[in-house]
Formats: structure tokens, C-alpha cells, sequence
């Protein structure tokens, strides 16, 4: 029933666009990108989520772990003058971050909430203390420009001309997908989350997969986080991450577990406030700003509203694994 | 016939096992020994150390002092992922599977046949049903473990054990969820194991399972072991005096039932079950005070809903329902008990006590606001400690004081708890879910006392037993339960153990010859 929706929805929204876009050309690639771009930290936190849920750990952290990692991202590229290397920093960091939630979630047994809360409160303050004016990227982001396939009418210009962190989001949910349901560590990750005493009885060491899993997705976050700093904002500001990381939480109940699920919510949030960017930009509508910037809240509010209960988590996030 | 030969290398032999717990000696210098194509009980109550034994030999814990040999030559074992490899399997008591995924991937999970990084699900499941079809442990391979009753549940966890070559096979209380029959074809399998030539370790209390299918029976208690011996050397009351270091009345005694007005009456009552079928379907019946009426089923058939419906912890629909004459229909808990009845609830420690309580607090949870213990909302402390501290003498219960919180007590004792509380108000009608679950071999038949002496002061007595032993043993007259309805009501008196055992799995009312061994 739920694939039936989401695909009748998915095929509604598509065919929107077409028409749309035999409207206006230009707008509607223009609101397609937007949404895009939108949707890249979002994709990639919810990936961040997805891999530690799966794992059994409930990441509330994410959002800290992307606004240090964006931090770091931005500073480090400014002062090395190096994007790439700003970039590394930046995943670096998400990864210290993740072994942080790791160290307290998985080796010290602490509860999960509270290890996350305290990643978010640590990044709020460290960052806003360390912050300071006057730095700037050596370069913007390049884009690439994917031959042949960028000349076609509508995706082209939507999904084929993108700076590199979007084709990283867009694989990196395809990919996570392949790797949680046709792998070795899939499997093993999956069980690990819904039952660690099987796992563990199966041979599996439940407190290493956790670590590691939580960890690396920290990289992941570390990602979101450079791609918020150095290509989408190009600078870095206090809270600039805004919520992005709770918001990815809520896309990742909504598409259910999955990537792919988690990828089409993740659009169709771009999306709405792609939309609404643009109805405000063309004085369609006229509604104050700040009530456009509500959007994705109160988007979060509704989708949990609508899903809640109906998908069901891994059945041992939140639980520390100890054996009997 | 002994399969084995008892005089060649041990396969597994553990040597002077010692395994300290704060505060307890789970095992001290325990040994064990046993050849391929053996089949070993192991015997005990709860907390006799049983479980932290296997579990030793399974690698989940290290010992801190003895060896473990396999086939002459010491090993340790880091975790369960080198016993597995060394060719030990086992078979947890709590199935160790994961709900949501399918038979196939449970069974390769953490040994996968794989192409580079990539699970081969196709190699996976035709090797799956392939063990299947071998050892006749029948199952749909694709199906979600969730969806499956827990006898195929429990054939996912021994294809589990087989798919990794398991030459020692470890069985935890397998027994515990199966019916009768269920269990009959079980022993059978596991015969079929040791022909084979897998030495199987069997963990049980169930004296006749034992008796049945060992070749030879260790006999565990308070971490020792007490005893070596094999089924034609002893009999069930001799192993029971092994177990439990005295001797133990395994037959309930009591006389027979002198049944007076009808205590509790229930006509037609529906329990809607979930988004799924219905629970309870349609049930009638009556218990008369002075009669124990026993339900009879394997665990999920509508007992539990059943029995939260009457005690008024569920929703439920029915044409009528009376207890001592009231019309007790939709009433809530704390209703239902004012009309006089006493409910010991199936999971203690979830609905029985309240674990951070004290002893004392607990005897009166469900007497706690009536005037002999509270006068216009102060409680009466004192007439509190000194009923608790004479039930906890009545019922022996095994406690430092009555201010001890319930949670430090052993299951047993809190039992007993349970039972004391709810009898001590002197219940009309008392409703008992699994009273002796979890329960060692002596509380056991203490509490089996107090309910037939409940009886005999003319008390209804309504017993839901998963335990087919229990309900035999205690009910004057029996229901049978399968799929949320009655589908018969048997003396209690000489009644047929197979045939009662073929209704609860949903088979026809005949009457063929017991195959029954024991």
C-alpha cells in the first residue's frame, strides 16, 4: 500500500514538472535546480541517519555533526586556499564527530539522546566561539558539466550540470542502497539493528559494526557539512546549518529506512520549497518571508504527522547492546 | 542402545569449570564430558547454572578457571564466532533470530555464501532448503521469520546450528514453547542428530523429556554438579531429588472437587485481536467456586487476551459476563477486583509487582486503599508491615526484609509474592496466569498447594497453563484452547495427555492409543 502511494505520488509530481516545463522552460529548470540543491545535505544527512539507525544508533547529533564539519570545511579551505582539501577537512571532522556519538552511544553505553544532544550543543558553542569575519574561499566550486548527457531537454540542465557534491548525494543514496540490501555488510548491519543478540550468537561483533558504522557516517555528515559552507553558502555563519540535520531525520522516517526512499523525500522536500521560492520570487503570492522559511518545519511537522506509525523503525535503535 | 562409544575421545569435555558473577558462584568446578553420537542432559532448576555452562562452552562467557577439550586438545574460545567455527552450535532458549528478515538470510547471517562483497542469496537459499529437505526440518525458506509460529521458528535456529556444521549441538530448554506433539517430533529429530554421529547437550527441567531421549543425564544444582546418571539407572522422583536436594511431590495431592454456585459465568465474549484475526472467538464457560477449571493451549490462542478481558485490562465484547452473581461485563481492574476476585498475571515483572516497591508495598497493590490499610487517604504503615511480614513467613518467601524492593528477588519469590498477595484477600474467584512459570521444581509444588487449598476454602479457581503438565495435574475440569476458541471441555480426571495435546495444535477430538514414551 505504502509503494503504491509513493509511487502514484512520485508519477503526479513528474508529470507536473513536464507540464511545467512545456510552460516555461526556463522557470521550471530554474525551480528543479533550486530544489536540487536544496535537497543535497538533506539526502546526505538522511543517509547519516539511515546508516546509524540500521546500525541500532539514533543520531540526534547530525545536526552538529554537519555544522562543525561545515565549519571546519569552510575554515579549512580558506586558510589552506585549497577546496579539496577544505573539503577533506570537513569529512574528517564529521568522522571525529561520529566517533564521538560512537564512544558514547556504542563503547560507553550512554543514551543515545543525550550522547546526540550534547554533539549539538558542543558544535553550537564551539563554532560560535571560534567563529570569526573575514575569511573567504580561494574559489567558488566548479561544476561539472557532464557531456552529451547535459544536453537533453530538461534533466540535462537539472541532474547533469551539478557541482560535484550533488552527483556525491545522488550516488552515495543509490550506492547505500545496494550496500544495506545486497551485501555482506548489509546484512549484517540490518541484523545488528534489529537484533543484536542474534547477530551476536551468529558471530557478529555487534559493538565493532556500531562503532565503525556510526563512525564513517559522521564522514557522510562531515560531507553535508562542507557542501553547506563551501559550495552552497560559499561562507560559513553562526547555525548555518538550520535545522537541516533534524529535518534529514524526519525524510529518513518518511522514506522509511531506505535510501532510495529517503532520496525521493528528500526531492520532494527540495521541491516544495523550491516551489515556494519561486511563487514568492514572482510575487504570485504574497507572503512574508519568514513564513516561506517555516516551510520546511512545518513540512517536517506534517510528513511525521502523516507516516507516524505507519513505518516502523529497526527494533533495536535506542538500545545499547549488552550481553544477557 | 547407546549410539556412541563411550570409550573413545571425548569430542567436548570441560574440566573443573568455575564462573563467578558478583555475588555468585555460578558454576563451581563443573566437568562434563561427551562423545560424538551422545545425546547428554542436562538437568536443573533455574539458576542451577546450567545456561552460563553452555554458554561457556558456546564462548559467550570465559571461564575463570577449568579447560574446555575438543577431541583431546584445549581451546579457548574468544566468542561464539570461534565456537561456530570449532563446529559447536546452538540453540537458544530465546530464539536468537531476526524477525524481519527471511528463513534463508537468518540461517547464512554472519557466514554468507558470497560473490566478492555481495551476498549470493540465490547459493543461499537453494543450500537452505536443501539442509531442509535432509533433515526434515520442514520450512519455507523465503518466508519472514516473523510470520512464522515458533515450532518452525525453532527449526530455523537448528538449520541455523546445522548450516555451520555443527558437530556438538547445544540445545537451551527447546522444548519450552512446543506442544506435545511438537515435542515428540523434536526428540525424534534430535535422535536423528546423535545417530548421525552430533554429540547433542539437551538443557531442561522437564523430567520425562529427559528420561525419554538422553543417554545420559547430568544433574546440576546451586552451580554443582550433583549427579551423573542415565535414564535406566533412575526415574523422574529420583531426578527430582537430584534437582532440588529433597524429596518433591511431582503429583499434585488433592481431593476431589466439591463444587458449589457458579462463581464466574461467561457467555459468548469476543476480544477483537489487533489489525489481525479476532483473539478470543465466542468462548462460554463457567467455574464454580470449590473447582479448578484449567485452560489448556499452546501460548497465543487467545489465553492472554482471554484473561485480560475478564480481569478488565482489555477491551472485549460479550453477551454477559457474572462474577458471584454481579454483572461484571466492561467493568475496569480495580471493579472487577472489588467483586472478588484475585488475578496472578502471566508476566510478574511486567503486571505482578512493581520492582522498585518494597516487599511490604507490594503484598498490598491491590488492597492498598481499602480501610484496614488506609483511613481517609493515610496509609496505615503498620497494619502494612504486619500483614507483609506474616505472608512473607506463610509463603517463604526467601527475602533480607519486607522493605527489600521486589526487584532484588528471585523470580520464584516473587511468585510467591504474587501469589500471597492475591490469595490473602481471600478472592471468590481467583483468575491464574502461568503461576509457576520460571518457577524452580520446590516453589513449584508449594504454590500448586496453595492453589488447590484456595480451592478447597471454596474458591473458583480459573488456571491458564501453557505447561499441559500443570493443567493436568491441578484442574478439576479442563478447556481446551486453539485459534481464540474452546474446542473442548475434558474431565480433569483421566484426562487422555495426547488427546489433549492433538486439540491444542487443532486436531480432530479422536481417541487413538497413547505413542507417548516416558
Amino acid at each position: 500500500m505504502r509503494a503504491r502511494y509513493a509511487y502514484t505520488l512520485t508519477i503526479a509530481i513528474l508529470a507536473g514538472i513536464v507540464v511545467a516545463f512545456a510552460f516555461d522552460e526556463n522557470r521550471t529548470v530554474s525551480v528543479l535546480s533550486f530544489s536540487l540543491r536544496y535537497a543535497v545535505p538533506l539526502i546526505l544527512a538522511a543517509m547519516v541517519g539511515i546508516i546509524c539507525e540500521r546500525s541500532g544508533i539514533i543520531n540526534i547529533g547530525i545536526e552538529g555533526q554537519m555544522l562543525m564539519s561545515a565549519f571546519a570545511g569552510f575554515f579549512g579551505a580558506a586558510i589552506t586556499g585549497n577546496l579539496i582539501l577544505g573539503t577533506m577537512i570537513g569529512v574528517g571532522t564529521g568522522m571525529i564527530m561520529g566517533a564521538f556519538l560512537a564512544t558514547g552511544a556504542v563503547t560507553w553505553k550512554m543514551d543515545q539522546i543525550i550522547a546526540g544532544v550534547i554533539i549539538n550543543i558542543i558544535a553550537t558553542g564551539l563554532t560560535s566561539f571560534f567563529y570569526s569575519q573575514g575569511y573567504v574561499l580561494p574559489a567558488i566550486t566548479p561544476k561539472l558539466r557532464i557531456p552529451v548527457l547535459a544536453d537533453i531537454p530538461l534533466l540535462g540542465p537539472v541532474l547533469f550540470d551539478n557541482g560535484l557534491f550533488t552527483y556525491a548525494a545522488l550516488l552515495t543514496a543509490v550506492l547505500l542502497w545496494v550496500l544495506l540490501f545486497k551485501t555482506i555488510w548489509g546484512l549484517r548491519t540490518r541484523s545488528v539493528g534489529e537484533k543484536p543478540g542474534s547477530a551476536d550468537t551468529s558471530g557478529i561483533n555487534v559493538q565493532r559494526t556500531r562503532f565503525w558504522n556510526v563512525t564513517l557516517a559522521g564522514g557522510l555528515a562531515g560531507l553535508a557539512g562542507a557542501y553547506l559552507s563551501i559550495e552552497a553558502a560559499s561562507t560559513f555563519e553562526r547555525g548555518l546549518t538550520a535545522g537541516r540535520g533534524f529535518t534529514a531525520l524526519a525524510i529518513m522516517i518518511f522514506g522509511a529506512w531506505n535510501p532510495i526512499g529517503a532520496l525521493g523525500a528528500a526531492l520532494f522536500f527540495g521541491l516544495a520549497n523550491g516551489l515556494a521560492s519561486q511563487l514568492q520570487a514572482d510575487e504570485v503570492i504574497d507572503i512574508p518571508q519568514q513564513f516561506i522559511n517555516m516551510l520546511p518545519y512545518i513540512l517536517t511537522i506534517v510528513l511525521l504527522a502523516i507516516v507516524s506509525g505507519r513505518v516502523k523503525p529497526p527494533a533495536a535503535i535506542g538500545k545499547p547492546y549488552e550481553k544477557e | 542402545m547407546p549410539s556412541y562409544d563411550p570409550t573413545g575421545t571425548p569430542v567436548l569435555e570441560a574440566r573443573g569449570i568455575t564462573k563467578r558473577f558478583p555475588g555468585v558462584v555460578a558454576n563451581n568446578n563443573v566437568s562434563l564430558t561427551i562423545h560424538k553420537g551422545q545425546i547428554v542432559g542436562l538437568l536443573g532448576e533455574n539458576g542451577a547454572g546450567k545456561s552460563t555452562l553452555v554458554k561457556m562452552i558456546y564462548g559467550l562467557y570465559e571461564p575463570d578457571e577449568g579447560e574446555i577439550l575438543m577431541n583431546g586438545s584445549q581451546i579457548t574460545l574468544k566468542g561464539p564466532r570461534d565456537a561456530i567455527r570449532r563446529g559447536i552450535g546452538m540453540v537458544h532458549q530465546h530464539f536468537q533470530l531476526v524477525p524481519v528478515f527471511t528463513v534463508a538470510e537468518n540461517v547464512i547471517l554472519g557466514d554468507e555464501p558470497h560473490k566478492s562483497v555481495f551476498v549470493n542469496m540465490k547459493k543461499a537459499t537453494a543450500e537452505v532448503a536443501r539442509l531442509s529437505e535432509e533433515y526434515r526440518l520442514k520450512v519455507d525458506v523465503n518466508a519472514k521469520v516473523e510470520d512464522l509460529p515458533v515450532g518452525a521458528q525453532q527449526r530455523v535456529e537448528i538449520l541455523k546450528a546445522l548450516y555451520r556444521k555443527a558437530e556438538i549441538l547445544i540445545m537451551d530448554e527447546p522444548t519450552a514453547v512446543l506442544t506435545p506433539q511438537e515435542t515428540d517430533e523434536l526428540l525424534k529429530v534430535m535422535r536423528g542428530f546423535a545417530d548421525n554421529g552430533v554429540a547433542v547437550i539437551f538443557i531442561t527441567h522437564k523430567l520425562r523429556e529427559v528420561l525419554a531421549l538422553a543417554d545420559t543425564i547430568e544433574v546440576l544444582r546451586g552451580g554443582e554438579v550433583v549427579g551423573t546418571t542415565t535414564p535406566a539407572e533412575t526415574d523422574q522422583a529420583g531426578l527430582a531429588q537430584m534437582m532440588v536436594g529433597r524429596s518433591v511431590l511431582l503429583r499434585v495431592e488433592k481431593k476431589p472437587a466439591m463444587p458449589k454456585d457458579v462463581v464466574l459465568d461467561v457467555q459468548d465474549l469476543n476480544v477483537g485481536g489487533g489489525l489481525s484475526l479476532p483473539a478470543v472467538s465466542d468462548v462460554s464457560f463457567s467455574v464454580k467456586a470449590g473447582e479448578i477449571v484449567g485452560i489448556a493451549g499452546v501460548e497465543g490462542n487467545g489465553q492472554r487476551e482471554l484473561v485480560e478481558a475478564l480481569t478488565g485490562l482489555r477491551k472485549y465484547e460479550a453477551t454477559s459476563v457474572m462474577i458471584n452473581g454481579s454483572d461484571a461485563l466492561g467493568l475496569n481492574p480495580h471493579d472487577v477486583h472489588d467483586l472478588g476476585v484475585g488475578h496472578v498475571p502471566e508476566d510478574r515483572e511486567k503486571d505482578g509487582v512493581v520492582g522498585q516497591y518494597s516487599i511490604a508495598d507490594n503484598m498490598v497493590l491491590n488492597r492498598f486503599d481499602e480501610k484496614e490499610f488506609a483511613s481517609k487517604g493515610v496509609r496505615n504503615s503498620k497494619a502494612v508491615n504486619n500483614l507483609a511480614t506474616e505472608l512473607v513467613e506463610d509463603y517463604d518467601v526467601r527475602t533480607p526484609s519486607i522493605q527489600t524492593s521486589a526487584q532484588s528477588l528471585s523470580g520464584g519469590n516473587k511468585q510467591k509474592v504474587v501469589i500471597a498477595r492475591e490469595l490473602a484477600a481471600d478472592p471468590r474467584l481467583l483468575i491464574a496466569s502461568q503461576p509457576t512459570r520460571g518457577v524452580d521444581v520446590g516453589s513449584i509444588e508449594f504454590i500448586h498447594s496453595q492453589i488447590v487449598k484456595a480451592r478447597d476454602g471454596g474458591a473458583g479457581v480459573l488456571l491458564i497453563s501453557a505447561e499441559l503438565d500443570e493443567v493436568m495435574g491441578l484442574s478439576d475440569r479442563i478447556l481446551v484452547m486453539y485459534d481464540g476458541r474452546v474446542v473442548a471441555e475434558l474431565d480433569g480426571d483421566g484426562a487422555d495427555r495426547n488427546r489433549i495435546g492433538r486439540l491444542m495444535a487443532g486436531g480432530e477430538d479422536t481417541h487413538p492409543s497413547s505413542t507417548y514414551s516416558a
